[in-house]
């Protein structure tokens, strides 16, 4: 098997067998959400306004959640190194991690927002786009967080500091994420949105890893 | 010029001498163009007395723009040439960049609120202006972030390099978005839209800025580089105690 193929195995394999992991990333997904409707209100027509942004702020907070340990189970116990002496590039092992990282967290929260845009009345002829933008989106935020869980490998308090880094990253995912709703729900043209949406993504997609590996090498150095 | 002050101790010699002379002229600057613009320009047809705002907002936009695009290009030169002091440089100019960042968005909010009525607005040119402080204090933050010294620096000349990115949105943001900020007046196609009466003054101010942060970029890298030979001493300088030999080699430290 390749190694992009068998280190996604291998990650899938170790997140899916601690899966209370998932379990929290989903979890805390839902709880944030929830709480909208306790701050701002249960009124119907306020909620289904802001739900795009409310799943999406969400979603953004639970990708951040988990991706400090991205790199770090391997960075202390050695298999980083590993990794980065292997003949495959190590911005393939980054591609693959980034990869198990969506698939156990991005694809999930994705799926489930219909079940939570339900529960903040969001107008049904809109799921489809907030579901499509949001898989379309989080890969985006998997490899752009990759960036930063690597800068912050050995740092005090990596959990806050990959928040701050990430912060201005997510901006572009969330603004086209939320706008595609809007257009929506206007019966205006989601897809120039979900165009650039997908843009960033595959923008992300090259450059992210070659940040990644650098910042990967300065932390093994 | 850049592999000559590669030498620590020939930079600080060169500092040493420019720092007070930098100093005079920036504040002579600085109050030349304070004066002309707070009390010779004319006021603006429409707006009046509070246009002079301006001529802090627009300059220390300027810097704070300028001071990014400094901690980028000093960052490119610490990892593709290894310069000595470059990363001592970003690392300088970062809480200099967010200071001005952060005068901007105050006097533009303070500009805003006779102007639009509005203490912010969320247009593309202050999200983007408010992004670009995050990435300074993200900056800030991952620079002091680890023990290991080097690991930070090199970290930070990383980050700065990602967050570039920022620079161009910032600049087009007024010509890509519908916003309310008002589009490019004096760096643009077709020359200056401003009065020269109001350019001069704003330009004096560009300059008295530039000359601020320069005494400020270089009394910062000083204070750096003498920490360094504290730290240095510190570890290196101990005495050997009476009668004994030094045999043992010192012990390793962390990189400074």
């Amino acid at each position: 098997m390749g190694p992009f193929l068998g280190l996604l195995r291998r990650d899938l394999r170790l997140g899916l067998r601690q899966g209370g992991d998932i379990g929290l990333v989903l979890g805390f997904f839902v709880l944030a959400v929830l709480l909208f409707p306790f701050g701002v209100g249960p009124e119907p027509e306020l909620l289904g306004r802001i739900a795009a942004g409310i799943i999406w702020v969400a979603a953004l907070l639970a990708a951040v959640l988990s991706l400090d340990r991205l790199f770090a189970a391997d960075y202390a116990d050695g298999s980083l190194d590993l990794l980065a002496l292997s003949a495959a590039p190590l911005e393939l092992a980054v591609l693959a991690k980034a990869a198990a990282h969506w698939l156990t967290t991005g694809l999930p929260l994705s799926l489930l927002s219909p079940v939570l845009a339900v529960f903040l009345d969001l107008d049904p002829a809109a799921m489809p786009v907030l579901v499509l933008g949001l898989v379309i989106g989080t890969p985006a935020l998997s490899l752009l967080g990759a960036i930063a869980a690597a800068l912050s490998l050995g740092a005090r308090r990596p959990g806050m500091l990959v928040m701050l880094l990430m912060l201005p990253l997510y901006l572009p995912p969330l603004i086209f994420g939320t706008g595609a709703v809007e257009a929506a729900l206007a019966a205006q043209g989601a897809r120039p949105h979900l165009l650039l949406l997908g843009a960033v993504t595959l923008a992300a997609l090259p450059l992210a890893p070659l940040a990644t590996a650098a910042a990967l090498r300065q932390a093994l150095d | 010029m850049l592999t000559r002050f590669a030498n620590p101790a020939r930079f600080m010699r060169a500092s040493g001498a420019l720092l007070p002379w930098l100093g005079v002229v920036a504040a002579v600057v600085l109050a030349i163009g304070l004066v002309w613009s707070l009390l010779l320009a004319p006021p603006d047809y429409q707006q009046g007395q509070s246009v002079r705002i301006m001529f802090i907002h627009v300059p220390s936009a300027w810097m704070a723009l300028s001071a990014y695009l400094f901690i980028a290009v000093a960052s490119a030169v610490a990892l593709v040439w290894r310069h000595p002091l470059a990363e001592i440089a970003a690392q300088a100019a970062a809480p200099a960049g967010a200071a001005f960042t952060l005068v901007c968005l105050a006097t533009g909010s303070l500009w805003g609120r006779p102007m639009w009525g509005a203490w912010w607005v969320w247009d593309a040119r202050l999200t983007s202006v408010l992004v670009l402080f995050f990435l300074y204090l993200g900056y800030i933050a991952l620079v002091n972030a680890f023990d290991d010294q080097s690991r930070g620096a090199r970290a930070g000349s990383l980050l700065a390099l990602v967050g570039v990115v920022n620079l161009p949105i910032i600049k087009f943001s007024v010509d890509w978005w519908n916003t309310l900020h008002q589009p490019a007046s004096v760096l643009r196609f077709g020359g200056p839209s401003i009065d020269a009466s109001m350019l001069i003054p704003l330009l004096i101010m560009a300059l008295g800025f530039m000359l601020l942060f320069g005494w400020v970029l270089l009394l910062r890298m000083r204070t750096a580089l003498n920490e360094r030979k504290i730290r240095a001493l510190r570890l290196y300088g101990q005495p050997a105690p009476r009668g004994a030999t030094v045999a043992a080699p010192l012990p390793a430290a962390s990189r400074t």
